[in-house]
């Protein structure tokens, strides 16, 4: 039953609609891939073993009985442990949740349950998604399966590394500077970032509210598609959530599959996410696709975006003010743990501040005293307000974008993955490593990464990132699914049919150095 | 070069009720200000006649009707908690003795 793991979300639904394939089959053949990668990769931090099983059962008798069911249902979804689960713990990849089991589901999940997908664990992540590489997790680092020595991207690591194994087809991710993007990229999957309020946050553990979005992660744009349309649309319980209803994403990207997609398609590439900093094989398969793209009809237009310069700056003083005031929750009472200080009165002040030393890790700590200095009296208007100043022109350089162009693209990261340790270092080499994919969160619009091949100097993804305007997420989907058509086309192969097979022998050999 | 002391770290820890041992406060006293450094330059295109942007959606107050809906039990809500004392948290004491 290895083949299961191999299918898309839509061919394994295909064979489970027709009850060719039962749901119990279909999660034990992930849960037995998952035993049997996971060890190494560490894509999870928790697996729901029987709880899966007894999910897909249930499925399965309902179909059995002629229920009329989510095509989806009885795919198996890995599960970002940002998100709240209240059958596993949730401890967005902190000390100081661990263990915590949420009494509600978050409401990506509820929809996820009730289309009858198959929850199978919680994936591991950078404490609080703060982090490009998954080396901030408080319970150790997830491996790319590319290249078990480099990152998988961040913070969605887990996610992206799961979907590219095959121990899954589908999870769920967050992104608030790139957190599914960039991993999409790195790992040669597809990951979304919706239009900001388009997928309900509701049971998110904030980071920062301005900016955080749950979104699809998958190896094909079609599945991304078929996942967005179960977990998007209004929810009342996010007051930011948009009340505007959807057009199906599903019918989008099939619309991309349709000859001449791309003919006419104005295609905007952005200037200043070019050039120096960008990996030389990176450019390269960046040019080629545009290439691609001119001899099937759509024209290419150059676009400038001056302020995209400032993006980062002004990310990393909003993103921190946030987040320190999101974060201030943890303070040992309702949830997560309580350590007592060594010395001194047990106040609660003090044990407060006892349990976040023992409870965050280092870049938590960075970005809440980051973030506590740009709120303080006397810098505020220097810097957190000034940031805000620079997401007005960052909107104004996307609207001015768009008025030539109906999508935008630029690599959606600027190198390949790095190894584990490269940046660690040095937090701005790591923050900068965002600078593409941070702009979409500033304003708000939704943004896609695809593969568009490997880097030719190390054999590794390269991500095509693809934004809209606001609200035009079916675009993405259309756009996508057709040059994921004309690359594989090309290649003759999906992307993720190249990686490195992962058999626990070949790890046992490559841990005695035999290969 | 911004001028981030080891006592203004100490002082924004305290603030974010983060204990810090002195040698993190070295490190973070460092890394601040490398990163304020880098960050600053939001100042020069910031100019008095931009208006500032909050949010990225322009959203108003959002009301629902005010009518009773199901919600977490006590049980729910305390299962999480580090300490509790009968349907209540229970928290170390608000004020020093000292």
């Amino acid at each position: 039953m290895t083949y299961l793991t191999k299918l898309s979300a839509a061919a394994l639904s295909e064979l489970l609609v027709s009850r060719q394939v039962s749901a119990v089959e279909a999660t034990r053949a992930h849960l037995d891939h998952v035993t049997a990668v996971d060890t190494d990769l560490h894509a999870f931090l928790h697996v729901a073993g029987d709880a899966a099983l007894n999910t897909a059962a249930k499925i399965d008798a309902r179909r059995a009985a002629g229920d009329v069911l989510n095509p989806l249902a009885g795919v198996p979804i890995a599960i970002k442990d940002v998100l709240a689960t209240q059958d596993m713990p949730t401890t967005a990849g902190s000390k100081i949740l661990e263990g915590w089991v949420p009494p509600y589901d978050a409401t990506v999940v509820a929809r996820l349950r009730a289309a009858g997908l198959i929850p199978l664990g919680k994936t591991n992540m950078d404490e609080f998604a703060m982090g490009s590489s998954t080396e901030h997790s408080a319970y150790g680092v997830t491996r790319n399966p590319w290249d078990r020595d480099r990152i998988p991207g961040g913070s969605g690591g887990g996610s992206a590394a799961a979907v590219a194994s095959f121990q899954a087809p589908l999870a769920l991710g967050s992104d608030t500077g790139g957190s599914i993007r960039q991993p999409a990229a790195v790992t040669g999957s597809v990951g979304v970032k919706p239009t900001y309020g388009g997928v309900s946050r509701y049971g998110a553990i904030a980071l920062a509210s301005s900016l955080d979005q749950v979104g699809p992660v998958s190896r094909s744009v079609y599945d991304a598609a078929l996942l967005h349309d179960v977990i998007g649309g209004h929810d009342p319980l996010d007051s930011t959530s948009l009340t505007d209803s959807w057009p199906s994403m599903a019918a989008a990207a099939q619309a991309g599959l349709k000859d001449g997609a791309l003919k006419g398609v104005r295609v905007g590439v952005i200037k200043e996410l070019s050039g120096d900093g960008f990996q030389a094989g990176v450019t390269q398969r960046f040019t080629e696709t545009l290439a691609l793209l001119v001899a099937a009809g759509a024209e290419i237009t150059e676009v400038s975006a001056p302020n995209f310069e400032y993006a980062v700056a002004a990310y990393y003083l909003i993103l921190p003010a946030e987040a320190s005031s999101n974060l201030a929750r943890f303070d040992s009472v309702r949830f997560g743990i309580r350590v007592n200080p060594d010395s001194g009165s047990l106040t609660s002040e003090h044990v407060m501040s006892a349990t976040r030393e023992a409870g965050f890790g280092a870049e938590v700590k960075r970005r809440i005293i980051l973030g506590t200095y740009a709120l303080s009296a006397g810098y505020y208007d220097a810097y957190y307000g000034s940031a805000q100043k620079v997401r007005t022109l960052i909107q104004r350089d996307f609207a001015a974008a768009f008025s030539q162009a109906d999508v935008l693209m630029s690599p959606s990261a600027p190198t390949t993955a790095f190894k584990f340790g490269e940046k660690l270092a040095d937090p701005m080499a790591m923050y900068l490593n965002d600078v593409t994919t941070i702009p979409a969160n500033l304003a708000g619009v939704p943004g896609m990464s695809i593969p568009m091949g490997l880097a030719p100097e190390d054999g590794l993804p390269v991500g095509l990132q693809i934004m809209a305007p606001a609200k035009a997420d079916a675009r993405l989907y259309t756009v996508g699914a057709a040059i994921e058509q004309l690359l594989e086309a090309r290649w003759g192969h999906t992307m993720l049919s190249q990686a490195p097979a992962l058999t626990p022998t070949e790890m046992f050999a490559s841990e005695e150095g035999a290969v | 070069m911004s001028e981030i002391t080891a006592e203004q770290v100490a002082h924004l820890a305290y603030l974010a009720r983060i204990d810090l041992s002195p040698l993190e406060i070295t490190s973070l006293t460092h890394d601040l200000g490398q990163i304020v450094d880098s960050i600053a330059k939001v100042s020069e295109v910031a100019t008095a006649d931009t208006p500032a942007t909050s949010h990225p959606m322009p959203l108003t107050n959002v009301f629902r009707d005010d009518v009773v809906v199901p919600s977490l039990t006590v049980e729910q809500a305390l299962s999480g908690a580090p300490d509790r004392a009968g349907d209540k948290f229970r928290v170390p004491a608000i004020l020093d003795e000292e």
